[in-house]
C-alpha cells in the first residue's frame, strides 16, 4: 500500500465511487418507474374496456353502480 | 401486499443512508494511513455485505420454494438475487475505484478476497441466462432455486476458505473480533452504513415484488376480461 494520496487526488476518486453508486441506484429506480408506467398505461387500458362493455350493455352498468 | 410498510422503510432508508454518509464526511476520522480515500470503505463494505447476504437470503427462499412449491417463495428468491447482482456490480466498481487510489492498479489477481468476490459474482450473473432459458414455469422455479440454494451455500464457503488460505493478504480485513483494528467512531459509522444499506435492499426488494405483484394480477386480470 503505498502513502495516502493527497486531498485533492483522493477526493476525485471518493466522489467517483459514491457517483457510481447514486447513478446505480438512480438508474434502477429509473427503471422500475418505467415498468410502473406500463403498468399504470395497462390498467388505463382495462379500465377503458370496462367502461365500453358497461356501455354495450346497460343491465351490466345498471349492476356495477 | 408487498407494498405495505414501503413508504416508512422508505423513509427509514434515505434518512439512514443520509445519516451515515454524514458521519462519514463530518464524524468519522481520517485514516493514518490511507487518508481521505478510506472514506470508500463506508461504501464498499456495507454493499458487498449486503450483496453476499441478499444471495444467502436468495437461497433461503430457495430452500422454502422447493419444500412448499410457492411462486411467492420463488419470487422472493429471484428478487433478492437480482438485487444482489445490483449491488455486486456497485461492489466491484467501488472496489477498483479503491484499489487504484489505494494501490495504483484496478485490479490485483492474486488477492484472494477479490478474486473470491469475482468468482461468486460471475456465478450469479449466470442465474438469470439460466433461469430464462426454461420455458416451462415449475421448472423454470424448481431449477432456479436449486441454483439459488447451491450458489447461497457456497456464498459463506468461499468467504471461509479466503480466510483459510494462508495467503498475503492485501485486502483489509473488517469482521474479525477486533473490527478491523478500527477506532470506537470508524465501527460506528461504519454500522451506520452498514444499516442503512440494509434497510435500502429491502425497501428496494419489497419495491420490486409490489412491481411484480402487480403486473401478475394485471396480467391475470387481463385474461379474465378477455375470456368474458
Amino acid at each position: 500500500m503505498g502513502p495516502a494520496l493527497p486531498l485533492d487526488e483522493a477526493g476525485a476518486y471518493v466522489a467517483a465511487a459514491y457517483l457510481v453508486f447514486l447513478a446505480l441506484i438512480l438508474a434502477y429506480v429509473g427503471i422500475m418507474a418505467s415498468k410502473l408506467g406500463r403498468i399504470e398505461k395497462e390498467l388505463t387500458e382495462l379500465t377503458e374496456l370496462a367502461a365500453r362493455r358497461d356501455a354495450d350493455d346497460p343491465a351490466r352498468e345498471k349492476e356495477h353502480a | 401486499m408487498y407494498g405495505r410498510g414501503l413508504k416508512p422503510l422508505s423513509i427509514a432508508s434515505v434518512a439512514a443512508l443520509i445519516g451515515a454518509f454524514a458521519l462519514v464526511f463530518f464524524y468519522a476520522p481520517l485514516d493514518a494511513d490511507q487518508g481521505f480515500i478510506q472514506k470508500i470503505f463506508y461504501l464498499h463494505v456495507p454493499l458487498a455485505l449486503v450483496a453476499l447476504g441478499g444471495f444467502v437470503t436468495g437461497g433461503v427462499y430457495g430452500i422454502k420454494h422447493l419444500r412448499s412449491g410457492s411462486r411467492e417463495h420463488d419470487m422472493k428468491s429471484y428478487v433478492a438475487i437480482h438485487l444482489s447482482i445490483i449491488l455486486g456490480v456497485a461492489t466491484l466498481a467501488t472496489g477498483m475505484i479503491w484499489a487504484k487510489a489505494s494501490w495504483g492498479a484496478w485490479w490485483v489477481w492474486d488477492e484472494p478476497t477479490l478474486v473470491a468476490f469475482l468468482i461468486v459474482f460471475l456465478l450469479y450473473a449466470c442465474y438469470q441466462p439460466l433461469r430464462f432459458a426454461i420455458e416451462d414455469p415449475d421448472r423454470q422455479m424448481r431449477y432456479a432455486a436449486v441454483f439459488a440454494v447451491i450458489g447461497g451455500a457456497f456464498v459463506p464457503l468461499c468467504f471461509m476458505s479466503v480466510r483459510f488460505a494462508q495467503a498475503a493478504l492485501v485486502h483489509p480485513r473488517v469482521l474479525d473480533q477486533t473490527g478491523g483494528g478500527m477506532p470506537g467512531s470508524m465501527f460506528f459509522t461504519f454500522l451506520v452504513a452498514l444499516a442503512g444499506m440494509t434497510l435500502l435492499f429491502v425497501t428496494l426488494w419489497k419495491f420490486e415484488l409490489s412491481s411484480k405483484h402487480a403486473r401478475a394480477q394485471l396480467a391475470a386480470l387481463r385474461r379474465r376480461v378477455a375470456s368474458a
